[in-house]
Parts: C-alpha cells; sequence; structure tokens
C-alpha cells in the first residue's frame, strides 16, 4: 500500500505543483527516489510531528496540498490538537497519512500500533478518513486526495487483501466495495485485515453459508445505504477492524444502523477490546492472538448462525 | 480619526488599549494585562509596517500576521477595527453570545489570517507560511506575535529549529517578553533566560528593545530582515498591564476583569483624564 501510494504521487506530482509531501523523517529507501525526482516537493521535517502538522497547515492556507507522512500514532495522535486546530478548523488541504496502520509494525511494540487512530481521526469535524483495504484501493484514495478539498487522513496497512477488482469498476470515495455477494451474513471490514475476511467467507461458503463482504475503504464519511442494506438484506452484521472497537469501524457501523432504525439480525464487533496489543509477533500472529484471523471471524460466525462447528 | 500632531502609531496604540478595555468589561473577560503589553507592537505594525489592505484582506502580497498569543485576540480586533478591516462598533460584540469576536482571535473576522488560542501553535503556522512565500519567491512577510508563557511549548522550538534551518528569512517571530505568565512570573515557571541567547543559539538573528518605544519598534522592524538568510526575532521587553498603572507589573491582571471603580480609573488613565 505504501509503494502504491508513493507511486501515485510521484506520478502526479509533476501535473500538481501545489502537491507538497512532508516527512518526520521517515521513509528511508521509500521516498528516495520521490526526493530524488522532486525536491522541491518535498521537505523533511525532522522528528517534530507538532511542527510538521502547522507547517503542513500553513503550506496549505498559502495553496498548497500537503501530505503529511509518518509511522503509527506519530503523525495522528502526536499531533492532534495541531490537526483540529490548524488543520481542521482552517478547512486546509493537508493529508496526514500514517503508515503501519493497526498492528502492521507487530513486533516493534505498542508504540508503533496504530490501533485508536480511526475512532480519534475520524471524530474530527471536517474530516475525511481512508483506510483502505488492499493496493488498488490505496492508489485510488491517494488520487482522489489530489483533487479532494479540505482535510483527510489516510491510514496504510503493511498488510493488503488480495487484488479483486474487475477492470471496469471505478473507485467511489465514500462508497462501500462489495467484494464479495452473499446473504447470510454481512463481513464488514476495513484495511488489509478485509483478506482475513475473505478467507472466512471462502471458507464458510464450503460449508453453505454465503458471506457478503465490505471493504470500508471510508470510514468517514460512512456509507449508510450499503450498510442499512446489509442489515436489512443479511443474516447479521460482522465489523472487523485491527483497530479497538471503541470509535472504530464497529462503532460507526452501530451508530448509522442505530440511527437509521435498521436492526441487523445479529451484530458483533470485531476489535481490539480495551486492551493495547502488547504481544510480541508478526502482524499475521497478532491477529491470532487478539481474535481477529479468518479462524476467529469462522468461530464468530459459526456462533452467530447456531451452526454446529464441524 | 488620526488628529494632526499625534503619532500615529501612538494614537493607534491608545486606542486599541481603549477598545480592549471596554471589550473586556463588557465580555466579562480576562487578559487585559497581556493585551496592553503588546499594545504597542500591535499599534506599530498596523501604523505602516504591515503592508495590508482592508479592502482586499486576503490578497496574495499581503504581509501575513499570526497572532500566536490569541488570547490577546480583542487587541488584535481592535487594531484591525481601526484599520477599517470591520466597523468599529462590532467591537463591543466581543464575547457576546452569536457574536464572529469570540475572546482567542478568529480567522472568520477579515484581516485575521489564523485562529489560534492553543498556545505554540502559530510559530510552525507562520512558519508554513514563510517557507510557501520563499518556494512561490513572493515579496511578502509573516510575522508572528508571541507570548513568552508559549516559549514553554515544545512545538515553539521544534519551529525556531525549522525556521532557521530552511533560512527563512520572510518569517520575524516578535516575543512579547513582558515576565508574567497565567498565574505565576516566567522566574518562578520556567525560566527563559538567557532568552535572546537561545534564539541566536537556534540559528536566529536576534534584537532587542523596549517592546513600549514606538521609535524602537518602528526602526527595527523597517530593518527586515536583521541577518541575510536568517530569521528574524524582535525580543520586546514589555510590561505586563503596560497602560494603567495599578494593572503594570501584576499577574492578577492576566485573568481578572476590569469592573466598576477599576474599569472606570483605568479608563480615565487611558483617556489622559485626572
Amino acid at each position: 500500500m505504501r509503494d502504491a501510494f508513493v507511486a501515485v504521487l510521484a506520478e502526479l506530482a509533476p501535473r500538481h505543483p501545489e502537491l507538497l509531501l512532508l516527512s518526520g523523517d521517515l521513509g528511508f529507501g521509500v521516498l528516495n527516489d520521490f526526493i530524488a525526482r522532486f525536491p522541491r516537493q518535498f521537505l523533511n521535517a525532522g522528528v517534530a510531528e507538532q511542527n510538521m502538522t502547522g507547517i503542513a497547515a500553513g503550506l496549505a492556507l498559502e495553496g498548497h496540498t500537503v501530505f503529511t507522512y509518518s509511522i503509527g500514532n506519530f503523525p495522528t495522535l502526536r499531533c492532534l490538537e495541531q490537526i483540529r486546530n490548524d488543520v481542521c478548523y482552517h478547512k486546509a488541504n493537508v493529508r496526514m497519512v500514517c503508515i503501519g496502520g493497526g498492528m502492521s509494525y507487530g513486533q516493534v511494540g505498542m508504540s508503533h500500533h496504530a490501533t485508536e487512530d480511526l475512532a480519534i481521526l475520524r471524530s474530527l469535524p471536517g474530516i475525511e478518513v481512508f483506510s483502505p483495504c488492499d493496493v488498488w484501493e490505496a492508489a485510488q484514495v491517494t488520487r482522489y486526495l489530489l483533487s479532494h478539498r479540505g482535510p483527510a487522513y489516510l491510514r496504510l496497512d503493511k498488510s493488503a487483501a488480495p487484488a479483486c477488482q474487475t477492470p471496469e469498476e471505478r473507485f467511489k470515495a465514500g462508497s462501500m466495495r462489495v467484494v464479495r455477494e452473499g446473504r447470510d451474513v454481512t463481513l464488514a471490514a476495513t484495511g488489509g485485515i478485509l483478506g482475513e475476511a475473505l478467507l472466512a467467507a471462502a471458507e464458510l461458503a464450503e460449508r453453505g453459508i454465503s458471506s457478503r463482504v465490505l471493504s470500508v475503504h471510508t470510514l468517514k464519511p460512512l456509507d449508510a445505504g450499503a450498510l442499512v442494506k446489509a442489515a436489512t438484506e443479511t443474516g447479521g452484521v460482522i465489523t472487523i477492524e485491527e483497530h479497538a472497537v471503541d470509535g472504530g469501524l464497529g462503532g460507526a457501523v452501530a451508530e448509522v444502523l442505530l440511527e437509521a432504525g435498521a436492526f441487523p439480525g445479529f451484530f458483533v464487533r470485531m476489535g481490539l477490546r480495551n486492551t493495547f496489543s502488547s504481544v510480541v509477533g508478526s502482524q499475521k500472529y497478532l491477529r491470532a492472538v487478539y481474535s481477529l484471523d479468518a479462524p476467529s471471524i469462522l468461530r464468530v460466525v459459526t456462533e452467530q448462525l447456531a451452526v454446529p462447528v464441524s | 480619526m488620526i488628529t494632526a500632531g499625534i503619532d500615529p502609531g501612538r494614537d493607534l496604540a491608545r486606542r486599541i488599549r481603549i477598545h480592549a478595555l471596554r471589550m473586556t468589561n463588557r465580555g466579562g473577560s480576562s487578559h487585559i494585562g497581556a493585551i496592553f503589553s503588546c499594545a504597542d507592537i500591535l499599534a506599530v505594525l498596523y501604523s505602516g509596517i504591515l503592508h495590508v489592505d482592508p479592502a482586499d484582506p486576503g490578497g496574495p502580497h499581503r504581509d501575513r500576521l499570526v497572532l500566536s498569543k490569541g488570547h490577546a485576540g480583542a487587541g488584535l480586533y481592535a487594531a484591525l477595527a481601526e484599520r477599517g478591516f470591520f466597523p468599529v462598533e462590532k467591537l463591543l460584540t466581543h464575547y457576546q453570545d452569536g457574536s464572529e469576536l469570540s475572546g482567542h482571535v478568529s480567522h472568520l473576522l477579515p484581516g485575521v489570517d489564523v485562529s489560534t488560542g492553543s498556545l505554540g501553535h502559530g510559530l510552525p503556522l507562520a512558519a508554513g507560511m514563510a517557507y510557501a512565500g520563499q518556494l512561490k519567491a513572493a515579496g511578502h512577510r509573516v510575522f508572528c506575535l508571541l507570548s513568552d508563557g508559549e516559549c514553554d511549548e515544545g512545538s515553539t522550538w521544534e519551529a525556531a529549529l525549522f525556521a532557521a534551518h530552511h533560512g527563512l528569512q520572510n518569517l520575524v517571530a516578535i516575543i512579547d517578553y513582558n515576565r508574567i505568565q497565567g498565574i505565576a512570573p516566567v522566574s518562578q515557571v520556567l525560566e527563559l533566560e538567557p532568552f535572546a541567547e537561545k534564539w541566536k543559539a537556534f540559528g536566529w538573528s536576534v534584537r532587542e528593545l523596549d517592546g513600549h518605544d514606538h521609535k524602537a519598534l518602528r526602526r527595527e522592524l523597517t530593518a527586515l530582515p536583521f541577518a541575510a538568510g536568517k530569521p528574524s526575532c524582535l525580543v520586546a521587553r514589555t510590561t505586563k498591564g503596560k497602560g494603567v498603572s495599578f494593572m503594570e507589573h501584576s499577574v492578577l491582571w492576566h485573568y481578572r476583569t476590569p469592573r466598576g471603580g477599576e474599569f472606570d480609573a483605568a479608563l480615565a488613565e487611558l483617556e489622559g483624564r485626572p
């Protein structure tokens, strides 16, 4: 996802002289090509995220479209008030980009795990929040962010669900993608963990259970129509995220469905429950530890549908 | 109206103080001491230093001003109203229900470049604006007026590093160094001395002066940048509450609202009445 993001920026930079990429002294090896080709459109702000975000807002107020780039919580929580006051209140064209969404940097430790960012960022007025699930979506969101006006947050995951777009498919920000059609259950996932949902859906199909799988690449604005359809057309809704369930995808979906009066047959939020991801391990390993992998999804679905586990 | 023979900067400073006193009295708001300490700086900036045009408040060639000490908003509103950015009558809506004139400065008003209020935000914003100006090789300057209290904030020093590293000679930080912060003197909270040396060590070109001396302020602010290739820092030694004898050098008047007899006495002093 990260490479797709940088590739799209490099493709668009010559046509968008207003585009600036700011890094908090991260991206060694990844940004080198961009820096070499577009030195006037890159700025290493140093290990100073509050200043980076304030600088980004100042640049945006002068007409630039600015991407701030760093790992995990550094471009978001570290400088949250700069995002709130300087970026969002001024409706500045700043896009905060986090690489390493969720537990991407598994072994590195909890400091580098972004597991509350979606909830916190989506509460800010005027911001759009993106958490693409595969490489194609990451590229499409980046493209969208060049033309879009106003603040945005882009969360990039190290893992990515397998590509599943059709040649004629058009990306639409704010619209969920139905990446698999089904009626017994809806699996709504955000980020690379969509891959786990797809694995679970394939396994469920073997057992005669059909799953609708939704790729929620846009957390804000959230696609209420797709959710209401899922709640009314399928047996129940399960949300899956590498993030705290409080206020994240699960919380957001619950808000939308309850307000719409659309009550799913069952509703389960899969995510971190009031815990820090403190175990050491790869992203894949940690998903199993925190019951977010395909077998865990399979178990939750079969429990909810009261299907005997074979 | 400016009377013949009266220095326009001094006259504007007096008007800013009187407006701010009335606004804080009517609004029941705070920070009059911090407004008075920078009233002369604002007055000099808005009487011949800043290239701004009330008829085109967002014009691309204007000088930018970031009031990082956003709690002095009433002082900036008064300067802008006196310069014709909006009617002077609007000032008395300050702090009133439904007003645009919030206690901390708001960019919803013409002539205000950015909203501030949380300390330590202004210098990064100003540095970003200055960097954009440098990229365009634009001729305008970006001024940032800071309090000494917000030099406690790490983000201020992050921006100080950044501005010097990038040689932002179009950036000017003016520090209202009144030596009294929210609830105690700087010397008791977090000592900033040697203050000018800190800015020098961060790579800025620094000048110090009496922040109530209009001649000195005008002299330094017409000599920008202080050094080619460096951001300029003006350490303005000021008196908190300047202009009203019983408010001067007082921690009390950071938050206290001028009311009743205190308001009358303050107004009389500012208007030069016995």
